[in-house]
C-alpha cells in the first residue's frame, strides 16, 4: 500500500526514449554544473571532476587535483569583452583547497590552499566579476584568485549557501542563522573591496538547508524542520511563511504509523527553485507548489517519491523534474483543475500561517480564499528509471536531454529518441555525401 | 543468410524431432525395400561400388627409405573412418606421383652438398578401384640421417567425392600449405639443431684422433709411418671434411629465405617463434652435460658429444626418426591442429562448401547492413583467393632467375570466361612389377604419354588414365612450373613452343575394363558423352578424342621478358643437375634448384586449377557437370538432396559427441544417433566456424522447439527483434541457456562485436546489462542476491521482456505484426534444425533490405524542402513505412530498429566503439501464459 502516485509503462508525453550511460566516476556523483550550450562538468566524492559533451555524451576532459570529496562547484566564465571568452570553473575540495580549472584545456589554472575549512558553497557574482567562498568564514576573490577580503571567523558549523541579493549584497545561511553581508568597494583602489556583515536573522527554528533567490525583490530559505521563509531582498524583512509542511497532525488521511515514522528528515526542505510566480519545494518526500502571490501552497504531491526529494527544477513548458534517493526522476505537470473536485481538499493541509503560532482566522481566510482561486495539481506525466540508487542531482539541457548523477557512480544522458534519430539521419546522408556514396541514395 | 533455403528445405527431414512429429513406420509389406547393398550405415547415392571409406580423412605418408611407401597416421585418427580402405596401398600411390624436385647431393661445381629448399608439390589423383580421390601435397623435410638427408612426405585429403577435390583445390592447396610450412619450418629448426650436434660430434672426434696421432707418432721412432698412422691420418682428414661438410649444411639451413609469410592469421612457425623456444632452452643448455646420453634429438638441455665411428651405420640398422622428432614436438602439434581444422573445414557434401562460399561472397559485398544477423567472426575472415594473391605480390619480391625459369612453361589460355580444360593423360610410373600386370595397351600408353608429359606437365593437366591398376592424376599445381622434368630427360631440349603443346593438349583418354572413370570439369566434354558410353564395353580401347579447338587448354607462348634469359637459366641450371644416386632419393624426381613456390605469380597464372577459382559462380556449368552422363553413381556435381543434409551424412559418433554439448538439446539426438545414416561426413562446415555451424544447427533446432512449445514465441521474438531485452529466468541452467541458445539466432548485432548474447547471470541486473545485452539468461534463486536479482527485474522492467522458464510465462510488449508469424509459424512443416535456421536467416534478410530501404531513403527523414514541416516528413515516412514496406503495425518498430543500428553502424567513426546506446519505449507490457 503505497500512497506514492505511480504511472504506467505508458508514457505517452514522456519524451525521454533513449539513454546513455556515462561512466567514469568511482564514487558518488553530487553535482552537474552547466558550462555552455553543450557542455557540462559532473563531480562527486571521487575528488575527479569530468567535462562531457551534452550532445554525444563524449568524454571530454578529466580533472584530477583534489585528493578529497569535492563539496562545491561553481562555473565561473568571463563576460568581459575584452578578454577572449574563457570557461572556468571553481571547485572546492574537503581536501580545503579550492582549484580554478580551464575547461577548454583541461589544465589546472591555479590552486589555493589557505583555507581552514572545508569551503562549503562558492558563488560567483557575475556583476562584480568576484566570486565568494563560504566555509567557516566568508572570502572574496577575484578573477586571478587575489583574496579581496574576508570575513572573520564566523560559527564553527560554517556557511552552507549563499546567494546573491540585489545592491552588492550577499545572503549566507550558517546554521540557523542568516546573515546579510555587503560588499563595499574601498576608495583606494579599483580592485578592492571590503566585506561588512549587515544583519543577522534568526527566524528559522532549525538549520537553513536551502537558500534561492527568486527575483530582485525577493528570496527564500528552507529550513531542516520544513519552515518556509519569503524574505524580502531588499531590507530583509519577511514577507511570508509557511512552516507545517511537516505537520501531519492536521492530515486526516495519514496513517498513525506513518505519523510514528515520522523523522525531522522527511520534512525537511532539501531544494528550492522558483520561476517568477512560484516556489517549488522539495520537502521530505514531497513538493509544494508555493505561490507567492497568493502567498500560499496552490498545489503539491506529499509523496511523490518513495524517498526524500533532493532536486527539483521548473522547466518552461510547466513541467516540473525531481529526482530522489529512491533512485527515479519523476516528471510532473502542473495543471489547472477544471472544477472543483467533488470532495474538497483538505484545507488543513497546508494553511497559511502569519507569524508565530497557528491563528484560526487566518485559517479560515486562507480557506476561504482557495475556494475562490482556481485550483491547482501536479500530474505525473513521466518517470525515468535508471539509476539504481539515489540520484543527486540533474541538469536540464532542453532540447539536448537531461543529465541525471547518483550515487551509483554513474551519469545518465537522458534524450529525446525522436530527435536523435532524426539527427543521426542528418548525420548519415552527411557522411554519405561527404564519401560520395550519395549514389546509392537514388 | 543468404543460402539455398528453398533447395535445402526439399532435404530429407530430420531424424531430430520430438516423437511428436515422427511418423509412425509403416508395416513391413508397404515399406520400400532397402537398397540391397546398403549395408548399416549405407545410403543408396553414395558412390556404392567406390569408396572403402564412410567419410573424408586425411592421411599422411612416407616413402620410408626402408620399407617404402608406408601411411603414417589418419585424421580424424579413427580406423572406423579408413574402414577397409587400405591405407597401404594408398600410401604407395600418392607416394608415386611426387613431382616435387627433391634432391641434395654434390652439385657439380660446389664441393660441398647443397641442400635445395624444395617446393611442395600438389597433386590430385583418383583411384577407381578404390573409390577415392585424393588431394596430394608432398613436402620433403631433412634428416641427417636418412639417405640424401631427405625424407619425402605427404599429406592427402582422400574423399570419396572427385568434385570435391576438383573445386575445392584451391582452398585445399591453401589449407595444406599452411600445415607443410609448419611441418617444415619446425623440421629446419630440428635439423639445425641435429646438426650443431653432429658438429660438436665431429669436433670431439677429430680431437681424440688428433691426439692419438700425435701419440702414435711420439710412439714411433722407425723414421716411417705404419699402417696404423697412415689409417689414423686419413680417418682425420675425413672427419675434416665431414666437419667443413656439415659447418656447409648448417650455414645452408640457416640461411633459409624466410619470407614474410603470406597469411598474417596463421603464425604458429614464425622464425621468431622459433628462435624464441631456441633461446628458451639456452640457459638449459649450459648445465653441465649428463654423461651417457647418447639420444641426439631428443630435447634433453644438455648434450655430450660422442666419438663418431669411421664407417657410419648402414641405412637399414637404424631407426628413422618419427615425424614427430623430425619436426619439432611443438610444430608438430601445430601441423595437426591445422590438419584437423582442415577436415573440420572440408566436411560434408561439396554443394555445402560451395553454397557456404557463395553467399560468403555475396554477404561481404553488403557492407552496410551485413553485421546485423550474421556470424561476424566470419565476415572478418580473408577469403583464401585474396591471400593467394597476397602471396604473389610478396613473391615478386623473391622472384630472381630461376623464377623467370619457371614462366617458360605453356601458358594456359581461358577462353570465353568459361571453365575449361582438356583432358590430359599423366600416366604415372610405378613399379615394374606392376606395369608388367597391366595390358601391353597400357604400358604402351605409358611409355607412348611420357614425352607428352614431360612437356606438358606444366600445362596443368588434367587427365585420366582409367584402369584397375593406374592411378590418375588430374591436376598438379606443380605443373605450371615447367621445372618439371626428371633428369632423365635433362638432355630433351625444353620446349617452348606452343604448337607443340597444342597438339597435345586434346583431351585423351585411356579406357580399361576394370573401371571407368571420367575425370573432368570440362563441360564441353559432356557434348560427347554418347560416343564415351559406347566406348564403355570394349573399354580397353584407347579413345583420344581429342579436341583441342573446343577443348579446353590452349598454349600459348608467354609473353614474358624474361623468357629467354630463363631459358638459359634452365640450361645452367640442368648443367647443375647432376645426380649421385646415393645421396639423391628417387630418380624420377626433378629437380628444383630453389624453392619456387611463393613465388611466381606467373606460376600461378599459368595454372588452371588455381587460377580458377571452383567457379560457385557459374552454377549452369555445375549444372552440366551434373549433368554428365557417364557417372551414373552419382558422381556429378549435382546437388542429390541427400548429400545436402548433413545431419543424414552424420554418424552416429558424432552425434553423440555434439549432444555432450551443453546447451544440445540431448532428447533429439537420441534418434538420430540411432538412425541408418552415415554416408561419410557429418555437418559441413566452413573457415574454422564449425562449432559456429553446430550452434547455428543446433539454435535451429531449439528455436523450433521454443516456437513449437511456447504460444507466446511472437511477442518474445518481437522483443528481440525490436531491440528490447529479453531475460530469461529460471533456476536450471541447462534450460535457460537452451533456451537462450534458441532465441539467439533472432537477435540482431549491434555492431561488429559478438552476439549481444549473455547466456547466464546469477547477479542482479543493472541497467548498463541491458545495453550491452539484448538476450539475458539470469537465474532465479531463493538467496538474498536472488531477491535483489527479481527487485531489479521489476525496477527496469520498462527496458525489459521477461520469459520464466519456470512458470512458462512471458512479460512482454503486445505484439500484432506479421513478419514474426512468418519468421515462426508453430504449424511449420521444417523440421530441420539447419534448415530453420535458414529460414529464419532469409526473413531477416528481407526485414534487413528493407530497414536499408528506410535508412537510405534521404527524403523519409528529411524535409524535401526547406519550409517543409516536420510533420509532413513523419507521415511520409510512416507512409513508407506502412504502405511501401507493406509493415503491420509493431513491424515498423522492428524495421525503425534495424534502421537505427544501421545508421548508428555506418556513422560510427572506424576508430571509436559505437555508443552504448539503449532505446526504449514507454508500452505497455502484458502477461502472457501457456
Amino acid at each position: 500500500k503505497s500512497s506514492v502516485q505511480t504511472i504506467g509503462e505508458e508514457q505517452i508525453q514522456n519524451p525521454y526514449t533513449e539513454l546513455l550511460v556515462l561512466k567514469g566516476h568511482q564514487d558518488i556523483v553530487r553535482f552537474l554544473v552547466q558550462i555552455d550550450d553543450c557542455r557540462f562538468a559532473s563531480a562527486g566524492d571521487d575528488g575527479i571532476i569530468f567535462l562531457w559533451n551534452a550532445q554525444t555524451g563524449e568524454k571530454l576532459c578529466e580533472l584530477h587535483g583534489h585528493t578529497h570529496k569535492i563539496t562545491a562547484i561553481a562555473p565561473f566564465s568571463s563576460s568581459d569583452v575584452t578578454e577572449e571568452k574563457t570557461d572556468l570553473i571553481i571547485t572546492a575540495s574537503a581536501d580545503r583547497t579550492v582549484i580554478v580549472w580551464d575547461c577548454t584545456s583541461g589544465r589546472r589554472v591555479q590552486k589555493v590552499s589557505c583555507f581552514h575549512s572545508t569551503v562549503k558553497c562558492l558563488t560567483v557574482l557575475q556583476r562584480l566579476n568576484v566570486w565568494l567562498s563560504g566555509g567557516s568564514d566568508l572570502c572574496v576573490w577575484n578573477r586571478k584568485l587575489d583574496l579581496l577580503c574576508k570575513t572573520s571567523h564566523l560559527t564553527d558549523a560554517g556557511i552552507s549557501a549563499l546567494v546573491e541579493l540585489p545592491k552588492n549584497c550577499v545572503a549566507a545561511a550558517a546554521g540557523k542563522e542568516l546573515i546579510i553581508f555587503r560588499l563595499i568597494a574601498s576608495n583606494n583602489g579599483s580592485e578592492g573591496w571590503s566585506i561588512l556583515e549587515v544583519k543577522h536573522l534568526v527566524d528559522h527554528q532549525d538549520n537553513i538547508s536551502s537558500l534561492v533567490s527568486v527575483n530582485d525583490l525577493t528570496f527564500v530559505t528552507g529550513s531542516h524542520v520544513g519552515e518556509l521563509i519569503v524574505w524580502d531582498a531588499l531590507d530583509w524583512t519577511k514577507q511570508a511563511s509557511e512552516c507545517n509542511f511537516w505537520d501531519s497532525s492536521v492530515h486526516p488521511d495519514v496513517q498513525p504509523e506513518i505519523k510514528l515514522c515520522q523523522s525531522p528528515h522527511e520534512t525537511s526542505v532539501q531544494h528550492l527553485t522558483s520561476d517568477e510566480e512560484c516556489v517549488f519545494a522539495a520537502v521530505g518526500k514531497g513538493i509544494y507548489v508555493y505561490n507567492l502571490q497568493m502567498k500560499r501552497v496552490i498545489a503539491c504531491q506529499r509523496t511523490a517519491h518513495d524517498s526524500s526529494v533532493l532536486h527539483i527544477e521548473k522547466l518552461p513548458n510547466r513541467q516540473l523534474i525531481s529526482c530522489s534517493e529512491d533512485g527515479s526522476v519523476r516528471i510532473w505537470e502542473l495543471r489547472e483543475r477544471q472544477q472543483l473536485p467533488a470532495e474538497p481538499i483538505p484545507t488543513g493541509f497546508f494553511n497559511m500561517w502569519g507569524f508565530g503560532r497557528a491563528n484560526k482566522q487566518a485559517n479560515q481566510a486562507a480557506k476561504k480564499m482557495q475556494e475562490n482561486t482556481p485550483m491547482y495539481f501536479l500530474e505525473l506525466v513521466g518517470d525515468l528509471i535508471g539509476h539504481s540508487s539515489a540520484v543527486q542531482m540533474f541538469l536540464y539541457f532542453g532540447e539536448l536531454g537531461l543529465a541525471t548523477c547518483s550515487a551509483d557512480h554513474l551519469i545518465i544522458l537522458w534524450k529525446d529518441g525522436e530527435r536523435e534519430s532524426s539527427l543521426r539521419s542528418l548525420t548519415l546522408f552527411k557522411k554519405l555525401a561527404q564519401n560520395g556514396d550519395m549514389q546509392l541514395k537514388l | 543468410m543468404i543460402s539455398a533455403p528453398d533447395v535445402v528445405a526439399f532435404t530429407r527431414e530430420e531424424e531430430l524431432e520430438d516423437d511428436l512429429y515422427r511418423e509412425p513406420p509403416l508395416p513391413e509389406e508397404y515399406s520400400v525395400p532397402l537398397f540391397p547393398f546398403a549395408g548399416q550405415g549405407a545410403n543408396p547415392w553414395a558412390k556404392v561400388a567406390g569408396s572403402k571409406f564412410t567419410r573424408d580423412f586425411i592421411l599422411i605418408s612416407e616413402f620410408s627409405e626402408q620399407v617404402g611407401p608406408q601411411p603414417l597416421l589418419t585424421i580424424p585418427d579413427d580406423a572406423k573412418v579408413s574402414g577397409t580402405f587400405d591405407l597401404n596401398y594408398f600410401s604407395l600411390r600418392i607416394m608415386s606421383v611426387d613431382y616435387q624436385a627433391s634432391f641434395v647431393g654434390h652439385p657439380p661445381g660446389s664441393a660441398y652438398p647443397k641442400l635445395n629448399f624444395v617446393e611442395d608439390s600438389k597433386v590430385v589423383l583418383g583411384d577407381s578401384k578404390e573409390g577415392a580421390f585424393a588431394y596430394v601435397h608432398h613436402l620433403t623435410l631433412y634428416d641427417l640421417e636418412a639417405r640424401g638427408f631427405v625424407r619425402p612426405f605427404c599429406m592427402a585429403y582422400i574423399s570419396a567425392d572427385e568434385h570435391k577435390i576438383m573445386q575445392q583445390f584451391q582452398e585445399l592447396s591453401t589449407e595444406f600449405s599452411k600445415a607443410s610450412e609448419c611441418l617444415k619450418t619446425g623440421n629446419r629448426k630440428a635439423f639445425a639443431n641435429e646438426l650443431e650436434k653432429k658438429l660438436k660430434d665431429l669436433d670431439y672426434t677429430r680431437t681424440v684422433l688428433h691426439s692419438e696421432t700425435e701419440q702414435q707418432k711420439k710412439a714411433n721412432d722407425k723414421g716411417y709411418y705404419t699402417t696404423q698412422a697412415i689409417e689414423k691420418a686419413n680417418e682425420l682428414a675425413s672427419v675434416e671434411k665431414s666437419i667443413i661438410e656439415h659447418q656447409d649444411l648448417l650455414r645452408q639451413i640457416r640461411s633459409y629465405p624466410y619470407r614474410k609469410l603470406k597469411d598474417s592469421e596463421f603464425h604458429p612457425y614464425e622464425p621468431e617463434c622459433a628462435l624464441d623456444r631456441a633461446d628458451d632452452q639456452d640457459p638449459t643448455a649450459s648445465n653441465p652435460a649428463e654423461p651417457g646420453e647418447t639420444h641426439l634429438y631428443t630435447h634433453v638441455p644438455s648434450y655430450t658429444p660422442k666419438l663418431i665411428k669411421a664407417k657410419s651405420a648402414k641405412c637399414f640398422d637404424k631407426k628413422l626418426k618419427t615425424l614427430e622428432e623430425l619436426c619439432d614436438v611443438y610444430f608438430f602439434s601445430q601441423t595437426l591442429d591445422q590438419l584437423h581444422h582442415i577436415e573440420r573445414t572440408f566436411r560434408g557434401d561439396v554443394c555445402y562448401l560451395l553454397t557456404e562460399q557463395i553467399s560468403r561472397a555475396l554477404l561481404k559485398q553488403q557492407s552496410v547492413t551485413n553485421f546485423l544477423f550474421e556470424d561476424v567472426s566470419f565476415l572478418d575472415e580473408k577469403p583464401p583467393e585474396k591471400q593467394y594473391r597476397g602471396c604473389q605480390g610478396l613473391g615478386q619480391d623473391v622472384v630472381d632467375e630461376k623464377c623467370l625459369e619457371e614462366s617458360l612453361g605453356p601458358k594456359v589460355v581461358i577462353s570465353l570466361g568459361s571453365y575449361k580444360s582438356s583432358v590430359e593423360c599423366v600416366p604415372i610410373k610405378m613399379e615394374q612389377e606392376m606395369e608388367d600386370s597391366e595390358e601391353p595397351k597400357m604400358s604402351e600408353s605409358v611409355t607412348s604419354e611420357q614425352q607428352e608429359n614431360l612437356d606438358y606437365l606444366d600445362a596443368d593437366i588434367k587427365g585420366s588414365i582409367s584402369s584397375g591398376e593406374s592411378i590418375e592424376v588430374l591436376g598438379t599445381e606443380k605443373s605450371g612450373s615447367g621445372l618439371t622434368k626428371s633428369e632423365s630427360q635433362a638432355s630433351l631440349p625444353v620446349s617452348a613452343s606452343p604448337q607443340a603443346g597444342r597438339s597435345k593438349a586434346g583431351s585423351r583418354r585411356t579406357v580399361s575394363e576394370d573401371s571407368i572413370e571420367v575425370l573432368s570439369t570440362c563441360p564441353s566434354e559432356s557434348l560427347i558423352p554418347e560416343d564415351f558410353k559406347a566406348s564403355y564395353p570394349s573399354a580397353i580401347n584407347e579413345e583420344p578424342y581429342a579436341d583441342d579447338d573446343e577443348g579446353g587448354l590452349r598454349f600459348a607462348p608467354r609473353l614474358n621478358p624474361g623468357v629467354h634469359d630463363g631459358q638459359d637459366d634452365v640450361s645452367k641450371q640442368e648443367s647443375l643437375v647432376q645426380v649421385d644416386a646415393a645421396c639423391c632419393i628417387g630418380k624420377e624426381s626433378p629437380s628444383f634448384p630453389e624453392p619456387l613456390g611463393e613465388l611466381g605469380q606467373k606460376a600461378c597464372e599459368e595454372d588452371g586449377v588455381v587460377r580458377i577459382p571452383p567457379q560457385p559462380y557459374r552454377p549452369q556449368e555445375q549444372g552440366l557437370r551434373g549433368g554428365f552422363p557417364s557417372q551414373p553413381d552419382g558422381l556429378s556435381g549435382g546437388l542429390l538432396p541427400c548429400e545436402l543434409d548433413p545431419r543424414y551424412l552424420t554418424g552416429g559418433r558424432e552425434v553423440s559427441k555434439s549432444s555432450l554439448d551443453e546447451c544440445s538439446d540431448s532428447t533429439s539426438y537420441i534418434s538420430s544417433a540411432a538412425s541408418t545414416c552415415s554416408d561419410r561426413t557429418p555437418s559441413p562446415a566452413r573457415g574454422g566456424c564449425a562449432a559456429g555451424d553446430r550452434h547455428r544447427k543446433r539454435a535451429g533446432q531449439n528455436a523450433l522447439r521454443f516456437i513449437r512449445q511456447y504460444p507466446f514465441a511472437h511477442p518474445a521474438i518481437y522483443s528481440l527483434l525490436s531491440g528490447r531485452t529479453l531475460v530469461v529466468l529460471g533456476e536450471d541452467e541447462a534450460m535457460v541457456k537452451k533456451l537462450v541458445t534458441a532465441l539467439s539466432i533472432f537477435v540482431p548485432n549491434c555492431g561488429a562485436y559478438a552476439k549481444p548474447v549473455k547466456h547466464w547471470v546469477t547477479s542482479a541486473l543493472h541497467l548498463v546489462d541491458f545495453q550491452k545485452w539484448k538476450l539475458i539468461g539470469l537465474q532465479r534463486a531463493v538467496s538474498p542476491a536472488g531477491v535483489n536479482a527479481l527487485h531489479a527485474l521489476s525496477r527496469y522492467s520498462r527496458y525489459l521482456s521477461v520469459l520464466d522458464a519456470d512458470s512458462k510465462t512471458l512479460r512482454c510488449p503486445l505484439y500484432k505484426g506479421t513478419v514474426v508469424a512468418r519468421l515462426a509459424d508453430h504449424r511449420t512443416q521444417i523440421k530441420r534444425g539447419s534448415t530453420y535456421y535458414m529460414h529464419v536467416q532469409s526473413i531477416l534478410t528481407q526485414l534487413c533490405s528493407k530497414a536499408f530501404l528506410f535508412t537510405f531513403c534521404h527524403h523519409l527523414h528529411l524535409p524535401i524542402s526547406e519550409r517543409e514541416p516536420e510533420e509532413s516528413v513523419v507521415s511520409r515516412r510512416m507512409n513508407f513505412l506502412k504502405l511501401q514496406l507493406g509493415l503491420a503495425n509493431e513491424d515498423v518498430k522492428i524495421v525503425q530498429y534495424l534502421a537505427e543500428l544501421l545508421k548508428l553502424h555506418y556513422i560510427q567513426e572506424p576508430g571509436q566503439g559505437g555508443s552504448p546506446l539503449l532505446r526504449f519505449d514507454y508500452v505497455p507490457s502484458f502477461l502472457y501464459k501457456i
